[in-house]
């Protein structure tokens, strides 16, 4: 059983106790474990089930790389699943629940599956569940859902906050192992700006476990004396628990810091995510065990070597009284001493190697520990956990020479350095074969904007894995002139590792197949060789094939060995077979922190009108347009929307309606060349538009489609006011500058966007005028302010521009006024207008109107498609002109085909209301079998005004059909009858607005 | 992420504070072009795998339009510069043929 | 004439940093030829200030001129000057092509006050805030969150930011989350 020592633990402190749950069951560790040292100070080694198998899952690693030892963390809106215990800090009241298991973790229905492991094989899902074809929508994908996955997805709402945080930093140093302490401390003496992280709450990483000297003392009072020599330089930031999640192009580097999981309760965000522009980044970010591929290595109870060492050392845990250590390197007989020193047993060191190690094969001799060379393990005994282990000779098949009881097995298949963070952005390895490790290639490094290299390794990520070595390697990354100055330590004697990637080397197909390479996703030896031997022989297909790596560890334990295993299938040169590639993020990060601020109500901008707020206090049913929210109606108590829509609609018609159209694009257009530029943005002629008139023009982008629409006026000799959509403001204006910036440069002309300058107000009905004469201070008569004319005055005692338009068919004008009026005259108009039932109306009721009208709707009628021929619009289109934005592209054969879809009016038969965007389908079939059509529905409203169903739509040769009846199919195979007709269903002659 | 100087004033911009503009230097063919010279304007784009000029507007910024030369592979920036211009400024020529020298050129 | 208003209604938020919504502010956009001596004298005798150098902020009193574009500039003035400042400014640019127009209200500004401002600032613009980067005076046209922004320093300790009218409400809420205590980065406020 796995124990808490009643001594040491360097993290600890034993002063400070701390109470959790796991699956409900009350433990308690100290304040300084994470989850797993205190669950395995608690005798829970089994923590979990594998994703495919179901299989017992104990905790293997120490850190960042632990693939199997995941939970359920937290409750309700603060549940998280798939946390990592290594890298979980211990808190008081911490709840954590196992995952991937029913109906307990202990006894486990899914785990059948390892049972049925044969009929399980690499592949299985691609070769299963691929006939009948209908059956993966309804049967397969349902079932298999609900089977995979490891973690639930929390129900609620995230309780915390997150937040992003932009810096700059000459140069940030990735990992604050000895080697990031050492390339920080030289560059930061040269007085550059710097950021140090480190992804744990400790600076120094392995080396005071290893029990390293660094300048003849030991590695922590080094460690100590450098922080502190960092933390006093004005030039130096800190952060612990900070995560270098992924480097990306010109030396943008994403960090992960996780400010609060160590402390939830903290009234403060929970993780930061620090978008940093490095000058130069330098990945010190250490190296990864790898474990060995025998039988039985995933049985609970087998666990690295490095991760048994840091849970007595750091957290004075045993994770056992009996510790066999198995290696094919000199770092694990370190492990073996550990234990010893912790007056636990040794019973046996097996080493790969025929000739065995150097000086600490002498050291664990003198201990007293039996070393066994050129021997493997044949296989593991056990459950749920590690009994024993039988011996075999490394060289053979796994004839059992002796058997060795035991409760934890301590591997190590050598290290592999952390090269994610230099592979990101084009960084290129190389095989180190002494080391028999892929390492940073320095010549060739990622580069940046000015095409020089801008990350570099230290330490271990290079491959140096002795102190001596890794700082001496970091030294030289920052400056290798200062190499001597810097910190030293004493090179170690160690004998040369050798390759093992399967034990034995020899092992049949039976071991093979209980041989782990990826214990999260139970990718076994036998998989990997099944996939080679299916041909899948590049690595890519092979990882995808057999899900290798593919789990939420992404491989950090694995690949190599997987690669490994299948260079040998494929008789290929490690290097040759290659990696996949290194994405960030370097571990998974929180959503949370992705996210940032933009969640709730700063989710996204959303744009408010100066009259917002009344809006907001009468009923407006909102429509998004844009990032705008504009009234669609306003719903009165118990009122349902159409009745609402309805009731707006007939009191603009029968006496007087309101209309915020405050988000309507305003662009000025001034200079001497303003209008010849006009006259180049719009279809129409705008140049000879007398000051004082408005116009209605027509934008086309230069593909020919219509883009924009809206009214134009004339302010004075050379200046214009563009009113566009509301949703088209900011394109439109872009669309000018481009065209003044890159084409016509020489062209004088300014323009101004004054979309928020003004709120504008659309005042409209029979008793329009009437209203606004109440307000006083301007004649508005039809004498001084005719139809399509403008003109400036006070209204009210404010400011305004009246325009005399009208998008509804009625007597109407639009009064532009300082943003900051804009509340103010519509409480003035409201007053006012009392007396003739004033009705603010929404976006529904002002598209009803249109669409009596017949006038076309950017968005409804237009698809990015449609040109404006297409809508009737030619007396909109100047012959004049020699050219326009679209001009050319009208000319194109397609453009004049005669067979083009027009605009014309629909009316039901019955009355009803046709579906928006309904096909009219015509006789015969197409080659899918599908009926073939021969226009479609582009908007389509009940009009309140005439009782019945009307739309506007796109048909073959439409208007040449009035009168004509076409079917229009329901979804649910029903046909909706209409006639052709005038798209103007109301006051054809324009009485209404004429008055 | 790219990182690019706008000329216009002078802000080493995050591609955040940019809008892309693609290609640069294609001319406007108006309504007296011909049909290829119509779909060379509007559609055919070189999509180099190397040295390619591109339009960018400051659109969190200045507002301005510029012009930027980038290898599409390295991402190395040889430099940033005027979008009033029909071709690339001898300085920017300049810069590329010393970091590229097999380069054939703006053509 | 009713007095006009601001969208947020001068509000204010106390974290870290104080954020606060300012009272009205007369601005203008002026284009133009930026060199030309008579747009330059138009400018001093309009904004009190002369127009300054590529990508900085003169700050004059109630009055100051900030660098826009290479051919824009914004004036700053009492709100109520603004009508004849632009009648004063037509008459001095008569007969050169110009655009000078009154934006006072299409713009929202509010001012942080306090030690951790570049903090606040740093979590919501990829612009450089740092000391270097953001001296005071300096006027920097980025993005804040999701919308452009405008923002300078006038000491250490206090900025202004300017953004447009529709997204005041959502501009005070980002700069008060990110002034929230607790969330104190101290990456320049150390």
């Amino acid at each position: 059983m796995s124990t808490r020592l009643a001594t040491g633990g360097r993290l600890i402190d034993r002063g400070a106790p701390r109470r959790f749950t796991f699956n409900g069951k009350a433990l308690r560790g100290f304040q300084g474990d994470t989850l797993a040292s205190a669950l395995l100070a608690g005798d829970q080694m089994l923590v979990g089930r594998s994703f495919k198998y179901h299989r017992p899952r104990g905790i293997v690693a120490s850190g960042a790389e632990e693939p199997n030892a995941l939970v359920n963390l937290g409750l309700s809106d603060r549940f998280e699943p798939n946390q990592r215990v290594t890298t979980t800090e211990l808190f008081e009241g911490l709840t954590a629940t196992s995952q991937n298991h029913w109906p307990s973790l202990d006894f486990d229905i899914g785990a059948i599956n390892t049972h049925l492991s044969r009929f399980l094989p690499a592949g299985f899902y691609y070769k299963m569940f691929i006939h009948p074809r209908s059956f993966w929508k309804h049967v397969y994908e349902p079932v298999i859902r609900k089977s995979a996955g490891l973690g639930q997805a929390p129900s609620e709402r995230d309780a915390d906050r997150y937040e992003h945080l932009h810096a700059r930093f000459d140069l940030v140093v990735v990992g604050g192992g000895i080697a990031g302490l050492q390339a920080a401390r030289i560059a930061a003496e040269g007085g550059q700006s710097i950021l140090l992280m480190e992804q744990t709450a400790h600076w120094g990483g392995r080396a005071p476990v290893d029990g390293d000297e660094i300048d003849g003392q030991p590695a922590q009072a080094w460690i100590d004396a450098t922080i502190a020599a960092l933390e006093a330089m004005p030039n130096v930031t800190l952060r612990l628990r900070c995560m270098g999640a992924g480097v990306y192009d010109h030396g943008y580097l994403l960090a992960y810091e996780r400010l609060a999981d160590h402390q939830p309760q903290a009234d403060m965000p929970r993780h930061r995510l620090w978008r940093i522009r490095a000058g130069r980044i330098v990945t010190a970010t250490g190296a990864i065990e790898r474990p060995l591929s025998f039988a039985g290595n995933d049985i609970p109870g087998v666990m690295l070597a490095s991760a048994v060492r840091d849970f007595i050392v750091n957290y004075a845990v045993s994770p056992g009284d009996r510790v066999v250590v198995v290696t094919n390197n000199d770092d694990a007989y370190r492990t073996a001493l550990a234990v010893k020193r912790a007056g636990l047993d040794v019973p046996c060191i097996i080493d790969a190697r025929p000739a065995g190690g150097g000086a600490l094969m002498e050291q664990a001799r003198q201990q007293g520990i039996r070393v066994e060379t050129g021997k493997g393990i044949a296989a593991v005994q056990g459950g749920k956990r590690v009994t024993g282990i039988t011996l075999c000779q490394q060289a053979g098949e796994g004839a059992v020479i002796d058997s060795i009881d035991c409760d934890v097995v301590a591997m190590s298949g050598g290290w592999s350095p952390v090269v994610h963070l230099w592979s990101h952005c084009g960084g290129k390895l190389t095989w180190d074969d002494p080391r028999a490790c892929f390492i940073p290639d320095p010549n060739r490094p990622p580069t940046g904007a000015d095409g020089s290299a801008f990350v570099a390794s230290a330490g271990a990520a290079s491959g140096a894995l002795t102190a001596a070595e890794a700082l001496a390697d970091a030294a030289r990354a920052i400056d290798p002139t200062k190499s001597a100055s810097a910190a030293q330590a004493a090179p170690s004697d160690e004998a040369p590792l050798m390759p093992v990637w399967i034990m034995p080397h020899g092992a049949g197909a039976k071991l093979r197949a209980k041989m782990w390479l990826d214990f999260q996703n139970d990718v076994k030896v036998s998989d990997v060789q099944l996939a080679a031997q299916e041909g899948y022989e590049s690595v890519e297909h092979a990882k995808r094939y057999t899900t290798l790596g593919m789990a939420t560890d992404q491989g950090k334990l694995s690949n190599i060995n997987g690669l490994a295993v299948l260079s040998g299938a494929l008789a290929a040169p490690i290097p040759q077979v290659g990696t996949t590639t290194f994405r960030p993020p370097y571990t998974p990060i929180s959503m949370g922190a992705i996210a940032g601020e933009a969640r709730g109500e700063i989710f996204q901008p959303l744009r408010r009108s100066p009259m917002h707020q009344w809006h907001a206090e009468n009923h407006a049913h909102w429509e998004p347009v844009g990032h705008w929210r504009r009234p669609y109606c306003y719903r009165r108590p118990g009122e349902s929307i159409e009745g609402a829509v309805s009731r707006e609609v007939n009191a603009t018609r029968d006496s007087l309606g309101l209309l915020d159209a405050s988000t309507l694009g305003k662009i000025l257009v001034k200079g001497p060349d303003a209008g010849r530029f006009v006259d180049m943005m719009y279809t129409n002629m705008m140049s000879n538009l007398a000051p004082g008139k408005c116009r209605y023009g027509l934008m086309c982008s230069e593909n020919g489609f219509l883009m924009d629409d809206g009214v134009v006026a004339r302010i004075d000799d050379d200046t214009w006011l563009c009113h566009t959509t509301t949703g088209g403001a900011e394109h439109v204006h872009a669309h000018m500058e481009e065209f003044l910036q890159t084409e016509w440069w020489d062209w004088k002309v300014y323009t101004a966007n004054l979309t928020e300058q003004y709120a504008q107000i659309a005042v409209v009905g029979p008793k329009a005028r009437a209203v606004l004469e109440r307000l006083g201070g301007m004649d508005l008569s039809k004498d001084s302010l005719p139809f399509m004319h403008w003109t400036e005055g006070t209204l009210a005692g404010l400011p305004v521009r009246v325009f005399r338009i009208s998008f509804s068919g009625e007597l109407s004008f639009e009064i532009a006024v300082p943003a900051g009026h804009g509340r103010a005259l519509w409480d003035r108009l409201l007053e006012a207008g009392a007396e003739f039932n004033v009705t603010p109306y929404g976006t529904e009721a002002l598209h009803i109107m249109r669409a009596e009208k017949g006038f076309i709707m950017i968005g409804d009628e237009t698809d990015g498609t449609v040109i404006p021929q297409d809508l009737n619009l030619n007396w909109a289109i100047s012959k004049k002109k020699d050219d326009f934005i679209g001009k050319r592209a009208h000319q194109r054969s397609h453009m004049q085909d005669p067979t083009r879809w027009k605009l014309v009016g629909l009316e039901t038969l019955d009355g009803s209301v046709l579906p928006d965007g309904a096909y009219a389908t015509a006789s015969g079939t197409n080659a899918n079998g599908q009926k073939h059509t021969q226009g479609r529905v582009t908007s389509t409203y009940h009009s309140p005004t005439l009782g019945h169903g009307i739309a506007m739509g796109l048909v073959l040769n439409g208007p040449d059909r009035m009168g004509e009846v076409l079917d229009f199919p329901r979804t649910d195979g029903t046909i909706v009858q209409a006639r052709i007709t005038d798209p103007v269903f109301f006051d054809k002659d324009g009485a209404k607005q004429n008055v | 992420m790219l990182t690019l100087t706008c000329p216009c004033c002078n802000i080493a911009c995050d591609e955040t504070e940019l809008h892309p503009g693609g290609q640069a230097h294609v001319s406007r063919a108006g309504p007296d072009s011909g049909d290829d010279a119509f779909e060379q304007y509007l559609f055919l784009r070189k999509n180099p795998r190397g040295v390619h000029f591109e339009r960018w507007r400051h659109a969190m910024g200045c507002g301005k339009w510029f012009h930027a030369a980038r290898c599409t592979v390295t991402l190395e920036v040889f430099g940033t510069y005027s979008a009033q211009t029909l071709e690339p400024p001898q300085d920017i020529l300049d810069a590329i043929a010393a970091r590229r020298p097999d380069w054939q050129g703006f053509a | 004439m009713s007095d006009p208003v601001t969208p947020l209604n001068g509000a204010s938020f106390q974290g870290f940093v104080t954020v606060t919504e300012t009272a009205p502010q007369g601005m203008i956009t002026l284009r133009g030829d930026l060199a030309a001596a008579a747009l330059r004298d138009a400018v001093l005798a309009v904004a009190g200030a002369d127009l300054p150098d590529m990508g900085r902020i003169v700050i004059n009193g109630s009055r100051g001129c900030a660098w826009m574009s290479p051919d824009e500039a914004l004036l700053l003035l009492p709100r109520a000057d603004v009508p004849d400042a632009l009648a004063q400014l037509a008459t001095a640019l008569e007969g050169s092509h110009h655009l000078a127009v009154d934006v006072s209200d299409a713009r929202a500004m509010f001012r942080l006050e306090g030690a951790g401002l570049r903090d606040v600032l740093a979590k919501l613009t990829p612009a450089d805030v740092s000391p270097a980067g953001l001296a005071p005076f300096t006027l920097r046209r980025s993005r804040l969150a999701q919308v452009a922004a405008a923002f300078w320093l006038t000491d250490q300790q206090a900025a202004h930011v300017i953004c447009f009218r529709s997204v005041a409400q959502y501009v005070f809420d980002l700069l008060s989350t990110s002034a929230r205590k607790g969330s104190e980065p101290e990456l320049f406020d150390s």
